[in-house]
């Protein structure tokens, strides 16, 4: 009988190595086309985020560099709210720096459910011709359903009216939470206000409809069968435009814009 | 079984579809197909992991243990499937993104899994692989049809072209919103199964 338990054992073993190396020949050699790839759809998403491209629409790599080209990247510490000088924006991963105990410090709890915060975030900064801050496009993440939301939310030089909003990773069920991806949910966000009238933040993602973006500027239509991923995308600006993250630094620019 | 190679090929798009007769797959047929390009990237995806997880369960069917088959079958079939997801990945990104877990669903579908264990267990591999790509062809063929209706009535595009102008954009077309949920798809392909159904006769089951 050849078909005995020796065999089954060696025959699993066997078929299990000669798939673990096709399975794994594929993933690293993919693997910089793949990171590559990753790298420029975060582009594409900062680039959504600020308006300058459209939700759908396809834009060549060239395109993206080039556009992409004209921002200013800086450093900025969440501490202290302040700009650093210097510094690689295009290879600093902010993700690495978050995990390093060295370059990130730890957040009290908060309904975002993020641990941990880089003690420096890269920021993009669009300039008019006169060289003034026009756009901010700010790095936000935080929990919504079945995992962190990755993405960029992008604010006039005001510091509190929405530009735009993009989601870049994310593990939301498609077609429920996903549709965070989703151009015409994206569209209601221009225009809204992060901050009310003491700057503390008020947007928020609610059930149901909220009106157009002038007669009802703090609320956003939430995503229907998607409670918590909109309550995610709430937490997660309350966290990020609050004190722990970037309100020290969008106060220093708001004192700054009125100094000037 | 003395079926000619030709036959094993073309009989799973109109006799014997994997979708239509055998109602098998049809939730990456909803899932996907809301637009023609998606539709169009899934499609390859599967006929190449069926393709190649048919030869292979074909070429090992001797040797494989009884008692273990069907987790030999489902560990090639899931090698491919990953190996067609990083390829996916690396060369066609945005697609990928649109079609998320579903490609990695691939692993689940039925027709996959059943032409494995109810044909290339029995059948010589050249024959096998005919059969995987022939009921890929057949999945395929559904899928297309269903993304072509869906993105044309849904959002009056075809591979994101625009051919009826929708009124939002100063057009005449009021766009078919219900050929973009779910259902849409379930009434496609009801619509697809009756009209076949009416030319094929003997593919209609007894009441």
């Amino acid at each position: 009988m050849r078909h005995n338990v020796p065999y089954t054992l060696l025959f699993s073993a066997a078929l299990c190595v000669v798939c673990a190396i096709m399975v794994s020949a594929s993933a690293v050699s993919l693997k910089d086309l793949q990171e590559a790839n990753k790298a420029l759809d975060r582009k594409i998403n900062v680039l959504e985020a600020a308006g300058l491209i459209e939700a759908d629409a396809k834009v060549s790599a060239a395109e993206v560099e080039g556009l992409f080209g004209t921002f200013e990247a800086v450093f900025v510490d969440l501490a202290t709210g302040k700009e650093l000088e210097g510094g690689d924006t295009e290879t600093y991963d902010q993700q690495r720096a978050k995990k390093n105990p060295a370059t990130s410090s730890e957040v009290p709890t908060n309904l975002s459910r993020v641990s941990r915060i880089p003690n420096k975030a890269v920021v993009y900064k669009v300039l008019d011709d006169a060289g003034v801050v026009k756009t901010l496009i700010l790095p936000i993440e935080g929990y919504g359903l079945w995992g962190t939301l990755y993405g960029f939310l992008a604010l006039e030089a005001d510091t509190s009216t929405v530009v735009g909003l993009t989601y870049y990773e994310h593990k939301e069920t498609p077609g429920l939470g996903g549709e965070i991806e989703n151009p015409r949910w994206k569209r209601l966000w221009p225009g809204r206000k992060v901050y009310d009238e003491d700057w503390q933040t008020a947007l928020e993602v609610i059930k149901g409809n909220a009106g157009p973006a002038t007669a009802d500027p703090y609320r956003v239509d939430g995503l229907s069968g998607a409670t918590i991923t909109s309550r995610g995308v709430t937490n997660m600006i309350d966290f990020w435009m609050g004190d722990r993250a970037f309100g020290p630094y969008l106060e220093s620019l708001r004192r700054e814009r009125s100094a000037a | 079984m003395a079926e000619k190679s030709s036959r094993v090929l073309i009989d799973p798009l109109f006799s014997n579809n994997p979708i239509a007769l055998q109602v098998l797959g049809i939730c990456s047929a909803l899932a996907v197909t809301t637009k023609l390009e998606t539709s169009l990237v899934m499609c390859g995806a599967v006929i190449a992991v069926i393709a190649g997880s048919n030869l292979s369960v074909s070429l090992l069917r001797n040797h494989i243990p009884a008692s273990i088959r069907i987790i030999v079958q489902l560990t090639i079939i899931a090698s491919f499937v990953i190996v067609a997801d990083q390829i996916l990945k690396a060369y066609l990104f945005e697609v990928s993104k649109q079609l998320s877990v579903f490609v990695g669903l691939i692993i689940t579908n039925c027709i996959i899994m059943g032409r494995a264990e109810g044909f290339a267990m029995q059948n010589p591999p050249m024959k096998s692989l005919l059969d995987g790509i022939g009921n890929g062809l057949g999945y395929s063929l559904v899928l297309l049809v269903v993304g072509f209706f869906r993105e044309l009535l849904g959002s009056g595009k075809l591979f994101g072209q625009v051919v009826l102008p929708l009124v939002t954009e100063g057009g005449w077309y009021t766009p078919n919103g219900l050929m973009l949920l779910s259902p849409g798809a379930f009434f496609l392909i009801a619509f697809l199964i009756w009209g076949l159904r009416t030319w094929k006769p003997e593919q209609a089951e007894e009441d």
